[in-house]
């Protein structure tokens, strides 16, 4: 199909669906790559807004939907498998296939290895992203012979970047720095749609191939500003003694839990799940959907989602398994299924209820959580409960009463009556798979951002284990030039009776900008091995390492998951020999 | 067995036949050395032979040094080996270093690059039997644009951030790249500054090379008349107190290690000019290839992979570790590194 006539069909699809953007069109992929090149080319937020929003101010209609969809994860599937364009690449490269598996393990990316290695061209297209995404969908059913063909034809006459860009669309996501949250920033920018309406917009399941710019954006809908949060209040990290914060008697305590704080909002019988980071992500866990009917309209929780195996709270290595995950499976759901661990109320029958003071909302949380815990049954419950048992395949033990399981627990208020009692269930916070406590002051209303004074978060001291350094990483930012980022490794037993490091975590921050480069330097001359921008180098050096939490992990190698392990002190006076065992790491795990 | 004419021991590259080391890395009596980078003319040799054009390079910074200088294929003998140096293209006055022992010929090229840029004496192929080769850019992922292209770009960028009313500061090494770049800038655009220690070598250059005026940057320097113009700055400068001075400013990297997105993002910098003194994919294997050599050493750089495909293309080729090319990827702290730690690396790629 001609590009005119193409676009006298886009203009008439347009017509008759809505009102037609008469606004100057840029839709060739030239433009989408220019995009992905400017944003890949900055670390700065503002920039990356900018250049997206002045794309979406100038792109064609059926670019900006597909733009956006690739942008959120929605690409088409793969047409191609990588072993052949791996294949097809180097053939036409003209170099060994090992020589390219080589340049492929130095450069990390697949699709700029074959833009790479492909002889330049300085020609261009002038195809829309569109026409590429449609023939890309057309290429998945073609015989191998075609691909190649299609491929070839592209590789030859597209510019490097292009070239790259093109590659990107059949291998994969884009790693430029652009979350669906900064999409939908820019988006806002460009359309004037506030962004909280746009991110529910984007929800779900919708086919690029099938809705047009206008139905997925422009359109108004009533429904799109039900699903609007409040912000979330955040908390510093208690600076000095807590015997500072003054009269024990106006604060209330609770334990600091581990998991994704969260926003959940009941209103006109739908859920809708926000993130701190404000994304929506209701999707991600259907265990919620539980709470239509059982919790009324008109109500916003502010809490934690926490894993739950095993009927108890898990640690944030469970949670892992479920974050990033765009659909659950049943097994998944079953074996780790997730409560809110709710600790304030900002919506109450409708009304937003954020000025009241801290323990009259909690209280109010109280009752709503007792109504739930205890409930009266009712038909839309019932549904509720019947949805929930096909989703997660009927868990329901027999030891629980017929009544449906909600997955909404409180976040118990301690009842302390000093400080000192208070420290005391702050040292059972491991225990009870908790970071520490959160110190809210009695009369404090619901604040915005990050506001010193009201919430503190009291923290427990992290346990420390000693390490080996074996790999180094140069580090970002200032440090960029500097091995900064470091993996350690504790003693084990081989089956031979042998010891041998094995690796456990990662670290990059805790030492001096001297001590640093210190140690830098020592890494530079007493390199092993290079594998891209890591060294192995000679295990010689020990240092304290001090982690928050510790869980078992059948990920990591070492069987063991630590959470932010950072550097507590380099030991200077301790040889490889005197560091700790994987061992002594698991006897910790409580 | 006879010996090498040259061997690689944990000195340096060593001519027993002569007793003389090639840029070796650690102290010895007799050093030719190639060019003046940091990793290549080390500290605390008793004599140094080199490129009469280098000395006034080195002497600068190693301070005071026994060194001889020579022309280009002047030929002097050392018991009874002939050696002579020939440009290598690397950098202003950098050679290969040509050894001739008992009619057999081995070429060492230091670090060296096809591309004439205009300032370096271009480099001149020399045929030998056994050719000693860097690969600091030995993949088939590499391949350079004509430079003219990459200073076009660089000049358009500089027009840019003016339009935006930032500075512009371009990283490139002290000694090679900034005089590169120094001389291709567009002074119609509008004015160069730059660091201390880029001032301090173009200085040394200027009776070699015509280049544009330069404005060193001092703490007596207005921040607003820096506004809009260039600023020449080594690596090490990026994120350091003295660059504040710039804001607001716009930062870019001028190097071969650019070619990957991921380089220029790990060092936080804005842009990337790929843009080398090393050679290519392809230069090197043309360069190999006219050299006529049958034996091929690959030293600093990818050069495990780069021997392997000189073996299938029916070379004799090798890899000998050397203490060259170290940190060629950052040349980090090489301002410093040439004054204050002799032994650690830092040189332009």
């Amino acid at each position: 199909m001609s590009k005119q006539l193409k676009r006298v069909r886009q203009i008439a699809r347009l017509n008759g669906r809505g009102r037609p953007h008469f606004a100057r069109n840029d839709d060739t992929m030239k433009h989408f790559a220019q995009l992905i090149k400017t944003l890949d080319s900055t670390n700065k937020t503002n920039i990356k807004v900018q250049a997206l929003a002045d794309y979406f101010n100038i792109a064609g209609e059926t670019d900006k939907v597909w733009t956006i969809a690739i942008l959120s994860h929605r690409r088409p599937p793969r047409p191609v498998n990588t072993t052949l364009l791996r294949e097809w690449a180097s053939e036409l490269a003209n170099i060994p296939l090992w020589l390219f598996e080589e340049s492929y393990h130095i450069v990390g990316d697949l699709a700029e290895t074959i833009a790479l290695v492909i002889p330049s061209n300085p020609s261009s297209t002038e195809k829309s992203l569109t026409q590429f995404l449609e023939e890309m969908i057309a290429l998945k059913k073609k015989p191998d012979d075609e691909k190649k063909a299609y491929l070839y034809e592209n590789w030859k006459v597209l510019d490097y970047y292009e070239r790259f860009v093109f590659t990107k669309l059949i291998t994969g996501s884009f790693r430029i720095g652009v979350s669906q949250k900064l999409m939908t920033r820019a988006l806002a920018k460009a359309t004037e749609i506030d962004e909280d309406i746009l991110a529910y917009k984007l929800m779900g399941n919708w086919n690029p191939d099938k809705i047009s710019f206008q139905e997925l954006i422009l359109e108004e809908n009533e429904s799109d500003y039900l699903s609007k949060p409040y912000p979330f209040y955040l908390a510093y990290a208690i600076e000095s003694e807590v015997n500072d914060l003054g009269d024990v008697n106006d604060w209330s305590a609770e334990h600091k839990w581990d998991g994704i704080r969260s926003q959940i909002i009941l209103r006109n019988d739908e859920i809708f799940v926000w993130s701190r980071g404000e994304e929506l992500i209701t999707d991600k866990y259907p265990e919620f959907h539980a709470f239509i009917g059982a919790i009324p309209n008109g109500t916003a929780i502010d809490g934690e989602i926490l894993p739950y195996p095993k009927g108890e709270i898990g640690t944030f290595n469970d949670l892992q398994k479920r974050i990033g995950r765009k659909t659950v499976s049943k097994n998944l759901l079953k074996k780790v299924p997730v409560i809110l661990k709710a600790y304030d109320l900002l919506e109450w029958e409708g009304d937003d209820i954020r000025e009241m003071a801290f323990i009259e909302r909690r209280k109010l949380l109280g009752k709503l959580f007792h109504s739930v815990a205890e409930p009266v049954p009712n038909p839309t419950q019932a549904a509720a409960k019947r949805a929930i048992e096909t989703a997660v395949s009927s868990t329901a033990e027999t030891s629980v009463s017929s009544a449906v399981e909600i997955p909404l627990h409180l976040s118990e208020t301690i009842h302390f009556t000093s400080w000192e009692e208070a420290a005391k269930e702050r040292g059972r916070s491991r225990e009870v798979h908790s970071e520490g406590l959160m110190l809210k002051r009695k009369d404090s209303p619901y604040l915005v951002g990050r506001k010193k004074g009201d919430w503190w978060k009291w923290k427990v001291d992290p346990l420390t284990i000693d390490a080996v350094l074996t790999y180094a990483m140069r580090g970002h930012g200032r440090r960029s030039n500097l091995f900064t980022d470091y993996t350690f490794a504790l003693w084990d037993n081989k089956e031979n009776g042998e010891k041998e490091l094995v690796t456990f975590a990662k670290a990059y921050s805790g030492l001096t900008d001297a001590e640093f480069r210190k140690v830098d330097n020592w890494i530079k001359k007493n390199t092993l091995e290079r594998f891209g921008p890591v060294r192995s180098v000679t295990p010689h050096h020990v240092f304290e390492i001090a982690f928050e939490g510790i869980a078992l992990s059948k990920r990591h190698k070492s069987g063991v998951a630590t959470r932010f392990p950072r550097i507590l002190r380099w030991r200077q006076d301790k040889k490889i020999g005197e560091a700790n065992s994987l061992k002594d790491l698991k006897d910790m795990i409580v | 067995m006879k010996k090498p004419l040259l061997e690689f021991t944990g000195k340096g590259i060593y001519c027993s036949a002569a007793d003389v080391y090639l840029d070796p890395w650690k102290p010895v009596d007799k050093a030719i050395i190639t060019h003046g980078h940091a990793d290549h003319s080390r500290w605390g040799h008793k004599h140094y032979i080199t490129h009469l054009r280098n000395v006034p390079i080195i002497s600068q910074r190693l301070g005071d040094i026994n060194v001889t200088g020579k022309e280009w294929g002047e030929t002097f003998t050392i018991n009874n080996v002939k050696f002579s140096l020939h440009p290598a293209g690397h950098i202003i006055a950098s050679s290969q270093i040509r050894v001739e022992h008992k009619g057999e010929v081995w070429v060492f090229t230091g670090d060296y690059k096809t591309e004439n840029d205009g300032i370096s004496t271009p480099y001149e192929v020399v045929k030998c039997h056994t050719f000693i080769t860097e690969c600091t850019f030995g993949l088939p992922a590499f391949k350079w644009t004509p430079q003219k292209e990459v200073f076009k770009d660089i000049n358009q960028w500089w027009a840019e951030n003016q339009a935006e009313k930032k500075t512009s500061v371009l990283f490139g090494y002290s000694l090679g790249k900034a005089q590169r770049l120094l001389k291709y800038l567009d002074t119609d655009i509008g004015k160069i500054y730059t660091h201390g220690a880029i001032e301090n070598m173009t200085e040394v250059l200027r009776p070699q090379v015509d280049f544009p005026e330069t404005t060193l940057i001092t703490k007596d320097t207005k921040k607003e008349e820096l506004l809009g113009n260039v600023v020449l700055a080594p690596p090490s400068a990026h994120g350091s107190p003295w660059i504040r001075k710039m804001v607001p400013y716009v930062t870019a990297s001028a190097s071969g290690w650019m070619t990957f997105r991921g380089a220029r993002r790990r060092r936080a910098i804005d842009k990337g000019f790929v843009l080398s003194d090393h050679c290519d994919w392809d230069g090197l294997l043309e360069s190999i290839k006219a050299t006529g050599a049958e034996k091929i050493i690959c030293t600093h750089g990818y050069s495990d992979i780069f021997s392997r495909y000189l073996r299938e293309q029916g070379y004799d080729a090798r890899t000998e570790e050397t203490q060259y090319g170290e940190e060629e990827d950052t040349g980090s702290r090489e301002a410093e590194v040439a004054t204050a730690l002799p032994t650690a690396g830092g040189a332009g790629a």
